[in-house]
């Protein structure tokens, strides 16, 4: 569709992109990256033929660009501007139906049937009938964006060519806009090629991405060999983490920012922190924590700092478990997007706990234990019946600061020594008569300071992991004692 | 549909009350006076003449002459002249994408004026042209300021954008300007007769003046209006223009020259009158909305409509003396536009 030969260009003599070669497919969504002033809206001016190649070509199809008159290049290639104010009053239709201009031959044509058809098309696609008679000026920046899109569409264009589209639109507007130009690439084979400021957003969207830096082409490739710390970090000169989308198979990028908050740095979880009651077990840290938990709420990953164990009877109806912890979570003043909640039925003065010590670090396990429904995990079939009581809950606070590995190595090693304490007290799966690893319930949570001492492992060959293990397997068999002191061992 | 229908309606009713203000501006100008010539024979002998019939009896011959050879020309002047500035104006506030913009923007009237001071200045009367030396002159200047300005405008910077061309004009304007004030304190015994010129005035001009504006008024407005889906495209900015397919460099050249021609040839004819290339334009723009196919004829006519009312105030107000009809324009024009334009901003609140 689109070819660029080794493009060099720029204002006046001076080349400000030089050696740029790429083509660009049917129906492909191009993206050019790269930090101000690398040469990215000078590539797209040149695109769009406002500026001259100093070298090289640039060519649609088989012909080049400057071959084109003005009016057959505007047929072939619309280009979606950046938002900008407006000097007189347009209505919104009278905006779009500019996108015709192309179309009209010599001086006297007139508006036909096919040029309104295209126009309401392409104001339906774009979702601003309803505001047609209404002036552009009295639109929003997101609405403005979606005439002014609608008025490249009516150009019925091969190529479309957008400068940082979603700049001042906020959040879902971007969204909007991106989807829409995305299903048109699909569903119509539009070729979109996009400047994007937005690391992540381009990520999301497009095929391929061009990665600028002073001129010169750093990457060209699928989001994945673009969207690379090591290339960011070169390319933007700053610290830079990269992540998996949660939903999708694209590469995310976090900035990381440089200032040090001083005043929580010194956090150290110790028992001290923890507010035992009837109704629950909480700790509150005075800083968030990198956390990896499962529980009723605040699971997986993330940063929490208030973390609940809530006891509930035995013959709790948890039917919607969810928001009747929330609401438990609210009542007593904690912030439910802060907090990691979990609950059981065990008795919670039957809680052990304990820190430990190594020479750099410590931590702080916490266990609430009850094996009414121990289950082996080799031999589990589905519960039948409802769960009486008795789950092991096992929380892990790390003062040290753990790679994302250490933390997943941490949940092995803690349910290892789960498992070595039923194994030892014998504790049963009723149902099978073999011996229990846990129960069908059981929650974990590892939590870190993420300051102090750097602990990127925590497998049993490790002194992280080798106090873990021996925590968990302390106190869960203190927990288990207790619960069994209460004589509903074997009842239950 | 449903909204085309609605369009149409709109413009014809714009076309309707712009003609019916241009024509009773017209009539009533030609009307009133020393002396008052009544509608029922203005149009009899305007008929007469435009359809070939002899003039009947019952019509005092004085009229016919107070009408040809005093009043029609007079009007049809102001008109032109109105026409020519209006125009020139819708065109220029699209093409620099500025409702403040007027006519005078690029120097052009600076131009024409120090041709005129010089011809007055130096007492200047060619063999050939005679009385019309001035209004040549002046044309020629108005002309030859604008080349100048965009060669130099070139020169800054070779893709033109009209920031360039603007400040490129201001730099000219204020130059000639100057140049003009240095003739003033240098002029003895013609400083009333420039000072009048400056000021503006379409009296005392008869038919000649209309034949010499006739020309440049039909060629610039023919110019202007073959560009109206272009001026539409460019009003939101030359690179947009570029990309939905206007040839920028050629058509805003067109227009630049065409719109010169326009306000050079007024400025000729009767001086530098202001107000009437900024307001009417903008006015016009407010009731009917921005489009230029419309815009530019609709301005036009509310253009010619206006000068010739305003050129009946100064003929009449303070009779027998003249008072110079820039000096009315402003007068009249500013509060009108500042009444409109209070009511259009709170109506689109309310509407809000």
């Amino acid at each position: 569709m689109l070819h660029l030969e080794q493009v060099a260009g720029g204002y006046d003599a001076e080349p400000i992109v030089q050696d740029i070669h790429f083509s660009v497919g049917k129906g492909e969504f191009f993206g050019i990256l790269g930090p101000n002033g690398s040469g990215k809206t000078t590539l797209l001016k040149m695109i769009s033929g406002l500026l001259p190649c100093i070298e090289g070509s640039i060519s649609i199809g088989e012909q080049h660009i400057s071959d084109f008159s003005r009016k057959e290049l505007a047929k072939k290639m619309a280009v979606l501007p950046q938002l900008t104010s407006h000097a007189f009053p347009y209505t919104v239709k009278e905006t779009v139906a500019l996108g015709r201009y192309a179309h009209h031959k010599g001086l006297f044509q007139t508006w036909t049937a096919a040029d309104e058809q295209v126009v309401q098309e392409v104001m339906q696609q774009t979702k601003i009938v309803s505001f047609q008679d209404q002036s552009v000026q009295e639109l929003s920046g997101g609405e403005q964006q979606r005439v002014f899109l609608a008025q490249a569409l009516a150009q019925e264009p091969e190529i479309l060519l957008l400068d940082e589209p979603t700049n001042h639109l906020d959040l879902a507007y971007q969204k909007e806009l991106l989807d829409l130009l995305k299903q048109r690439a699909i569903e119509q084979k539009l070729t979109v090629i996009s400047i994007f400021h937005d690391v992540n957003l381009a990520s999301l969207y497009c095929d391929r991405l061009l990665l600028l830096s002073q001129g010169k082409t750093m990457a060209l490739h699928a989001p994945d060999g673009v969207v690379t710390e090591a290339m960011l970090k070169d390319v933007y000169r700053t610290d830079i983490k990269k992540h998996a989308h949660p939903t999708i198979a694209k590469p995310q990028m976090h900035l990381v920012p440089k200032y040090e908050d001083k005043t929580n740095h010194q956090v150290i979880i110790n028992a001290s922190m923890l507010e035992c009651r009837e109704d629950h077990i909480a700790l509150r840290s005075p800083k968030p924590l990198r956390t990896l938990s499962s529980g009723v709420c605040g699971a997986g990953i993330g940063w929490y700092q208030q973390f609940v164990n809530r006891h509930v009877s035995k013959d709790y109806d948890c039917s919607d478990h969810y928001e009747d912890m929330h609401a438990y979570l609210e009542k007593h003043g904690f912030d439910t997007s802060q907090t990691v909640g979990m609950m059981t039925a065990v008795q919670l003065k039957d809680a052990a706990y304990g820190s430990w010590e190594k020479e750099n670090f410590s931590l702080l396990t916490v266990v609430t234990a009850g094996v009414g429904n121990a289950t082996d995990s080799t031999a589990v079939k589905a519960a039948t019946t409802p769960v009486p009581q008795g789950t092991i809950n096992t929380w892990i606070f790390i003062n040290g600061k753990l790679s994302e590995e250490a933390f997943i190595q941490a949940v092995i090693t803690a349910t290892e020594a789960k498992a070595k304490v039923l194994q030892e007290l014998d504790i049963r799966d009723k149902r099978t008569n073999t011996v229990a690893t846990g129960t069908s319930t059981d929650s974990i949570l590892i939590a870190a300071t993420q300051s102090g001492a750097d602990l990127p492992y925590a497998g049993t060959a490790t002194e992280l992991g080798e106090l873990i293990g021996k925590s968990v397997y302390t106190e869960t068999k203190k927990a288990l004692k207790n619960y069994k002191k209460r004589g509903n061992y074997d009842s239950a | 549909m449903s909204i085309r229908t609605f369009l149409q309606s709109k413009y014809i009713v714009a076309y309707t009350v712009s003609i019916l203000f241009l024509i009773a501006a017209a009539i009533t100008a030609i009307s009133v006076g020393s002396v008052t010539v009544p509608v029922g024979d203005i149009v009899h002998v305007i008929a007469a003449h435009l359809f070939h019939f002899p003039v009947s009896d019952q019509v005092d011959p004085m009229y016919e002459n107070i009408i040809f050879q005093i009043r029609l020309p007079r009007v049809l002047l102001a008109g032109l002249v109105g026409a020519s500035l209006a125009i020139a104006g819708a065109a220029f506030q699209g093409l620099l994408r500025n409702p403040l913009a007027d006519p005078y923007i690029l120097g052009v009237s600076s131009g024409a004026s120090v041709g005129a001071v010089i011809t007055i200045f130096f007492n200047i009367s060619l063999p050939f042209l005679g009385l019309y030396t001035l209004p040549v002159f002046s044309i020629a200047t108005a002309l030859l300021t604008i080349l100048i300005v965009l060669f130099f405008a070139r020169k800054v910077e070779k893709t033109m954008r009209v920031e360039t061309i603007i400040l490129t004009g201001i730099i000219f304007s204020s130059f000639l300007g100057s140049f003009i004030s240095l003739m003033i304190a240098l002029t003895g015994d013609q400083l009333e007769a420039i000072i009048g010129w400056l000021l503006g005035s379409v009296s005392m001009r008869g038919w000649d003046y209309v034949g010499i504006i006739i020309p440049f008024f039909v060629i610039g407005a023919l110019l202007l209006m073959i560009n109206s889906k272009e001026l539409n495209a460019m009003s939101f900015g030359e690179e947009r223009a570029q990309h939905l397919g206007v040839d920028v460099q050629k058509r805003k050249l067109v227009i630049l020259a065409a719109g010169s021609i326009l306000t050079g040839a007024a400025v000729a004819v009767s001086g530098a009158i202001g107000f009437v290339g900024l307001v009417i334009p903008h006015l016009t723009r407010l009731l009917w909305g921005p489009d230029h196919v419309h815009l530019l004829p609709l301005s036009i006519i509310t253009g010619s409509g206006f000068l010739i009312l305003t050129d009946l105030v100064s003929r009449t107000i303070i009779s027998p003396r003249l008072l110079p009809i820039g000096v009315i324009t402003a007068l009249i024009g500013a509060p009108v536009f500042a009444m409109i334009l209070i009511k259009q901003r709170k109506g689109s609140r309310g509407g809000l």
